[in-house]
C-alpha cells in the first residue's frame, strides 16, 4: 500500500461517519441540513481542547482520546439539540438556512477565540493572545485563527474503522426501532404521525442531536488525525457541508450502504487520480455523472434489478 | 354517558364561519353518520374533533373527558383515531410498519433499549408483531404485510389506514370517506368491514360518506351538515326522507 494511500485511511472513515450521519438527518428524518460541517467543527475543537487541557491530569493519549471523543459527541450533540429546539418545530426548509448559517458563524466565531491555561485556570478572550492577562508560565491553547496546535496524533486506521462500526450499530439499530419508526412515520406524513400519537417534535430533536453527535465524533477522529487544527473554510467550510451532502444524495437518500460507497469513492478518487493531473475533475465528474445515473435512472433501476435476480437464479441453482 | 357530546362548536376563518354552532351526541357503539354537500365542513368538524384546529367556542366532550383545545396527540391518547379523505399513509413503510407506528404508544421500549438491542426491545417487538398481523388479518392485509405501503392498491390503503387507527386503541374511530373512489363490490366490503369493527372491537364510529347506498345500509343515525351548520339529525331513514335534505343535498 502506497503511504498516499495510507494517508487516507483515517479521512475516508471521517467521511463515512459524516455521510452516514447526515443520511439520519436527510434520509430518514427528511430534513435537510447545509451545516453538517459545522457540527464537525465543534466536535473537532472541543475534542482536541479536551485532549491538549487535559494532558496533565490524564497522562495516556489513548484514554484521553476516548473520552475526547465522547466529549466532542455530546458538544455537538448540545448545538444540534440548541438549534433544533426552535427550528424543527417549523415546517418547510427552515433548518437548511439555519444550519447553513451556523456552519459559517461558528466557523468565524473559533477564528476570534483566544483560550489558554495557567495556575490559575483557563482565560478566555474574543481579542488576542495579550489579553489572556495570562502568568508567565501559561500556554495557549486556542489561539484565534491559528487554532489548536500540537495535537496528540492519536487517530489510526483501526480506531477509525471501529468508530465506523459504532456509527452503523447505532444508525441503523435506531432505524429499526421503535424509535426509527416513528422518526421515518414523520418524514412520510407529519399529519397522520400525529393523528396516531407521536411526538413530532420530540423524534425530530432525537434524530437531529444524534446525527449532530456522530458528525461531532467524526471532527474529534479528524482532529486527532493533524497536528495543527484550525478552522479554514476548506475544512469547515460550506463546501464541505455540501461535499458531505454530495456523498448523500449519490448513495441514495435514506440509503445507508450506498452513502458509506459514495464517502469512500469520492473521497480516494480525487487522490487516486492525481497523476493525471489536469483530467483529474473531469474524470471526477463524469463519475459523479454515472452514479447519479446508476442510482436514479428508472432504466438503470431496472437493469441492476435484472442482474440482482439473475444472480440469485443463480445462487439458488448452484445451492440445489 | 355518551361517548361523544358536542355543544355549540364554532370555528371562522377569516370572515367565514366554516362551522357555526354544531353539536352532535354520540351514544357507546353507535355507527353516525355525517353527511352534506361539498364544503359544507364536515371535515373541518373532524378536525375540530381531533384538534387540528382550535374551535372558537363550544366544548367537546369524549366519554366524560373534556378535550376541547387540546392537543393531536393528547386527543388521540384520550382516545379518538381518525382516517383522511387523501390517504397518509407512511408510504415508505411497510404495510406492517404503518400499523406498528399506530401501536407506538401502546407498546413502548426506549430509544436506548433499541439503539443497544436490550432483551425488552426483542420482547417487545415481538408483541407488536403479533398485534399489528392480528389486525391486519382483521382487514385481510396480513398476506401484504411486507409490502411497501404505497405499492398496495387503493382499496387496500384505505383499509390499512382504518387497521393503523384501530392500533392506537381509541374509543370513537372518525372515517372520513372511507368509500371515496371505491367500486360498489370494495364499497360492499366495505361496509362489512365497518360493522365487524364496530361489533368485534367494540367500537363507536363516526363517518363522512357521500356514497348514499353504504349511509343508509350502515348508519344508525345521521347528522346532516349545510353551510357549517346543522340542517337536521336523527334516525337514519327519517332524516333521508326530510325534504329539507333532499333540496339541500340528496336531489329530488
Amino acid at each position: 500500500m502506497t503511504s498516499l494511500f495510507k494517508g487516507l485511511l483515517v479521512p475516508i472513515c471521517t467521511y463515512v461517519i459524516l455521510a452516514v450521519s447526515l443520511n439520519l438527518t436527510v434520509g430518514i428524518l427528511g430534513e435537510l441540513s447545509l451545516g453538517h460541517a459545522g457540527f464537525m467543527c465543534v466536535g473537532a475543537f472541543s475534542g482536541a481542547f479536551f485532549t491538549k487541557a487535559m494532558a496533565d491530569a490524564i497522562p495516556s493519549v489513548n484514554v484521553r482520546f476516548g473520552i475526547a471523543l465522547l466529549v466532542g459527541a455530546a458538544v455537538a450533540a448540545l448545538f444540534g439539540f440548541l438549534i433544533g429546539i426552535p427550528v424543527l418545530r417549523l415546517k418547510g426548509d427552515y433548518l437548511a438556512i439555519v444550519t447553513l448559517a451556523f456552519g459559517e458563524i461558528i466557523k468565524n466565531l473559533i477564528n476570534v477565540f483566544y483560550v489558554g491555561k495557567d495556575a490559575n485556570g483557563f482565560h478566555f478572550s474574543m481579542k488576542d493572545v495579550a489579553s489572556l492577562n495570562m502568568g508567565p508560565e501559561g500556554e495557549v491553547i486556542i489561539k484565534g485563527a491559528q487554532g489548536i496546535t500540537g495535537t496528540p496524533k492519536a487517530s489510526n486506521f483501526t480506531i477509525g474503522i471501529l468508530l465506523v462500526l459504532l456509527t452503523l450499530i447505532i444508525v441503523l439499530n435506531l432505524i429499526h426501532s421503535r424509535t426509527g419508526r416513528a422518526i421515518m412515520a414523520i418524514r412520510d406524513n407529519r399529519i397522520a404521525a400525529e393523528s396516531v400519537g407521536i411526538h413530532i417534535t420530540k423524534y425530530k430533536l432525537l434524530a437531529f442531536s444524534i446525527s449532530a453527535s456522530l458528525a461531532g465524533v467524526a471532527g474529534v477522529l479528524y482532529a486527532h488525525n493533524l497536528s495543527s487544527l484550525a478552522a479554514t473554510p476548506k475544512n469547515f467550510g460550506y463546501n464541505m457541508s455540501i461535499m458531505i451532502l454530495v456523498f448523500v444524495v449519490l448513495g441514495g437518500i435514506g440509503n445507508i450502504r450506498g452513502s458509506m460507497i459514495a464517502a469512500v469513492l469520492l473521497t480516494a478518487l480525487p487522490e487516486l487520480l492525481r497523476g493525471l493531473n489536469n483530467y483529474r475533475m473531469l474524470i471526477y465528474a463524469i463519475v459523479l455523472i454515472v452514479m447519479m445515473l446508476f442510482n436514479s435512472a428508472p432504466k438503470a433501476i431496472e437493469m441492476r434489478e435484472r442482474l440482482f435476480d439473475h444472480m440469485k437464479k443463480k445462487n439458488r441453482k448452484e445451492a440445489a | 354517558m355518551a361517548m361523544l357530546e358536542v355543544k355549540n362548536l364554532s370555528i371562522s376563518f377569516g370572515g367565514l364561519k366554516a362551522v357555526n354552532d354544531f353539536q352532535i351526541t354520540i351514544e357507546k357503539g353507535q355507527l353516525y353518520g355525517l353527511i352534506g354537500p361539498n364544503g359544507a365542513g364536515k371535515t373541518t368538524v373532524f378536525n375540530l374533533l381531533t384538534g387540528v384546529y382550535q374551535p372558537d367556542t363550544g366544548s367537546i366532550l369524549l366519554d366524560g373527558v373534556n378535550i376541547t383545545g387540546k392537543k393531536t396527540i393528547d386527543i388521540n391518547q384520550t382516545g379518538i383515531a381518525r382516517t383522511f379523505q387523501n390517504i397518509r399513509l407512511f408510504k415508505e413503510l411497510s404495510v406492517l410498519d404503518n400499523v406498528k407506528a399506530g401501536l407506538h404508544n401502546h407498546h413502548p421500549y426506549s430509544t436506548l433499549e433499541g439503539i443497544l438491542r436490550l432483551p425488552r426491545y426483542f420482547k417487545v417487538e415481538k408483541e407488536m408483531d403479533q398485534r399489528a398481523l392480528d389486525l391486519l388479518k382483521v382487514f385481510d392485509l396480513d398476506k401484504e404485510a411486507d409490502y411497501t405501503a404505497s405499492n398496495l392498491p387503493y382499496g387496500k390503503q384505505r383499509k390499512l389506514e382504518i387497521a393503523r387507527a384501530l392500533a392506537t386503541k381509541p374509543k370513537l374511530l372518525l372515517l372520513d370517506e372511507p368509500a371515496a373512489g371505491m367500486n360498489p363490490n370494495e364499497t360492499k366490503e366495505l361496509m362489512d368491514t365497518i360493522r365487524f369493527v364496530r361489533d368485534n372491537f367494540d367500537m363507536t364510529i363516526l363517518l363522512i360518506e357521500h356514497d348514499m347506498k353504504l349511509v343508509s345500509g350502515i348508519c344508525e343515525r345521521l347528522t346532516v351538515l349545510n353551510f357549517g351548520q346543522v340542517l337536521t339529525q336523527g334516525e337514519t331513514a327519517d332524516v333521508l326522507n326530510d325534504p329539507q335534505v333532499i333540496t339541500a343535498y340528496l336531489g329530488e
